[in-house]
């Protein structure tokens, strides 16, 4: 039903776009490029830039949206190009796939002079992009060492779940061990479950048989918690007294708002930054207000105080 | 026909010395163990071996009924998303029926339902497109599976479907639960193989499937009906993910896009360090499962040690798989 009533909406929206280019004299088009929907956080994106082109097409008239998403770096390199050919976009918001191979074509269409927004994942030249909107990564391991250490003010013993192996994995795990060094929080073991659920249940279940006593699980990812969960609920461990995700899945914000002791915290690294990127992009369009530079979304401490806040019940993630 | 042939009668040479050949998996296997014995005294305590035969079961299940698809010359690359989009299809079925049947036994045997008869239909596609199309299986499956990881990602809205709350309690036990301390999936795992190696050994089905991969010309002058049991090959592994699936779903009661990734890969790999032949003409049940084992073992190992950077556990898993078929290799170059 859902996805019915979108591609009736974008099909409507392809209707609307001329008869409104007839009425205002400009019009101008903001194309947004994004990865598509293979993951939870990237669905969850998914859905807040929809729910973003919606809104601001109603709210500003005179501004008309192209959304395209991409399996792949090639798609989203032609869907760029196609953007500025056949569209003629006065701006470009996009979220790389990787940073390198968009690199060269994202820079030719700033060269030609379209504003050019670039989210999360950085273009691998630094200078080509008008406004960098982008998450903390360090500040996203920071925050979540910090609640570890108010957690365990004694000290304790502790095991990890790290990412895929990228530059994002590594700046969080960075900023997670300086936030707890000096803090006697030791470490017992760090290994990949590359945010899915299946392999961080594996991973959860391996370190349960290696470790007697383990105090806390930064699971570093609520795909994550989900499978550590499952593992420690299955080896029916008692010691285990918390788990600590990240990102914000809806499913865990609730459990935290509800005041389950095993997940008593999120730290965010919010998917609707591609919100934040489009509607920043959309208010240069049509306003003098000066939007370049470079705008850095804080990975924000969630607690059973503060998750109704954080808790997006139509998004899927 | 020859290889089959000839291998028939080295395995019935009586006093033939140690056949590596045979062996070759099961070494790598007590190495394997033994090697994780002296490292980790946790390693044979019942919990580390209860998950480690539980969680191979999926790929287990999945690789009995792959031996077959390739001891008949065939190859299925679309069981990972095969998986992944009957998980899918299973838990919004499921949660459709909460409201009118409660979340109780009667809804979860419709939902195994559904999944074993999108299975037999997943496999039924694949084989009619590869045996009636003539089209490479290769091809076949590889847009299969593309169809089938878009459909769940589809599904599930670019996000992750989740079982009721209430059925995942009242289904849980599939996974977690079991008869005299062995989990369902163990022995449902143990089940399959021992049906699988029946099959393959004492019935004319497993005989067509090793002749029609040796040499399919052949097979079909000794009148075989070859297009009815390459069909009935993927037919039967369709069934087998399905039942995967029933076991998947109880653990983490989800499904999403990330789901079954690269199970293809693994059950493949499983079914040739098993020793059974990429090529066709020759399929080993038992070997598969040895297989599966030996795949999930240096997982466990190597989350259990420390004494490889976690960036190395893929070499270290790629270096044991070829060791492991180096050691099972023919002694004469083959034709």
């Amino acid at each position: 039903m859902k996805h019915f009533a979108l591609m009736t909406t974008s099909a409507l929206a392809l209707l609307a776009g001329p008869l409104a280019a007839q009425e205002a004299e400009e019009t101008q088009v903001v194309g947004v490029s994004i990865p598509a929907a293979t993951h939870g956080w990237a669905g969850g994106m998914n859905y807040f830039a929809q729910e973003a082109v919606e809104r601001l097409e109603e709210t500003y008239p005179q501004l008309d949206f192209v959304l395209a998403t991409a399996s792949d770096p090639a798609k989203q390199v032609s869907d760029i190009e196609d953007m500025v050919a056949t569209r003629g976009i006065d701006a470009l918001v996009v979220l790389p796939f990787e940073s390198e191979p968009l690199t060269g074509p994202v820079k030719s269409v700033a060269d030609q002079g379209i504003w050019v927004t670039v989210v999360d994942r950085g273009l691998a030249e630094p200078g080509i992009e008008d406004l960098y909107v982008a998450g903390d990564n360090p500040g996203f391991g920071r925050v979540s060492g910090e609640y570890m250490v108010s957690a365990l003010p004694e000290g304790g013993k502790i095991v990890a779940l790290r990412g895929i192996p990228t530059t994002i994995d590594n700046e969080r795990v960075q900023g997670f061990e300086q936030a707890i060094e000096g803090h006697n929080i030791e470490v017992l073991g760090m290994e990949h479950g590359n945010w899915n659920r299946d392999d961080a249940f594996t991973v959860m279940q391996d370190f349960l048989s290696k470790y007697p006593q383990i105090d806390a699980v930064w699971a570093s990812d609520d795909d994550m918690a989900v499978g550590v969960l499952a593992a420690i609920e299955a080896a029916g461990r008692s010691d285990v007294k918390f788990v600590l995700g990240g990102a914000g899945m809806k499913e865990m914000i609730q459990r935290t708002q509800q005041g389950d002791a095993m997940v008593p915290a999120n730290v965010t690294y919010p998917p609707s930054m591609i919100a934040t990127a489009i509607e920043i992009t959309a208010l240069g369009l049509v306003s003098d207000a000066p939007v370049s530079g470079r705008f850095i979304i804080g990975s924000e401490l969630v607690t059973s105080e503060n998750a109704e806040r954080y808790y997006f019940p139509d998004s899927p993630f | 026909m020859t290889t089959q042939a000839t291998r028939a009668s080295q395995q019935a040479r009586p006093g033939h010395g140690i056949n590596l050949h045979v062996l070759g998996p099961i070494v790598a296997l007590v190495v394997l163990i033994v090697a994780g014995a002296l490292m980790n005294s946790n390693f044979l305590s019942y919990a580390n071996v209860t998950n480690v035969l539980a969680r191979s079961a999926f790929i287990g299940i999945i690789a009995v009924g792959m031996t077959f698809v390739i001891t008949a010359g065939g190859l299925d690359l679309s069981v990972g998303s095969m998986a992944a989009f009957i998980a899918g299809l299973m838990i919004l079925v499921m949660n459709l029926l909460v409201p009118s049947m409660g979340a109780g036994i009667s809804v979860i045997l419709v939902g195994m339902v559904v999944a074993l008869v999108a299975g037999l239909f997943a496999g039924l596609i694949n084989g009619v497109l590869i045996t009636r199309m003539r089209i490479e299986a290769f091809i076949v499956t590889l847009g299969t599976m593309g169809i089938y990881r878009s459909l769940v990602t589809w599904l599930a809205d670019g996000g992750t479907l989740s079982l009721d709350f209430g059925l995942r309690e009242a289904y849980e036990p599939v996974y977690y639960g079991g008869l005299f301390g062995i989990s369902w999936p163990i022995l449902t795992f143990l089940l399959v193989a021992i049906l699988g190696e029946i099959v393959m050994r004492k019935t004319a089905f497993g005989r067509y499937c090793a002749a029609i991969g040796s040499n399919d010309q052949v097979a079909r002058y000794s009148s075989v009906d070859v297009n009815r049991v390459r069909l009935l090959t993927y037919v039967g592994l369709g069934i087998l993910v399905g039942v995967a699936t029933i076991m998947y779903v109880p653990r983490l009661g989800s499904a999403s896009a990330a789901t079954g990734v690269l199970w293809e890969l693994e059950a493949i790999a499983a079914v040739i360090i098993g020793g059974t032949m990429l090529k066709g003409g020759f399929g080993r049940v038992w070997g598969t499962v040895v297989g599966v084992l030996i795949l999930s073992l240096i997982g466990n190992i190597l989350n259990l040690t420390d004494w490889v950077s976690p960036y190395l556990n893929g070499a270290i898993q790629g270096v044991i798989i070829v060791l492991a078929v180096i050691l099972q290799r023919e002694s004469r170059p083959e034709g």
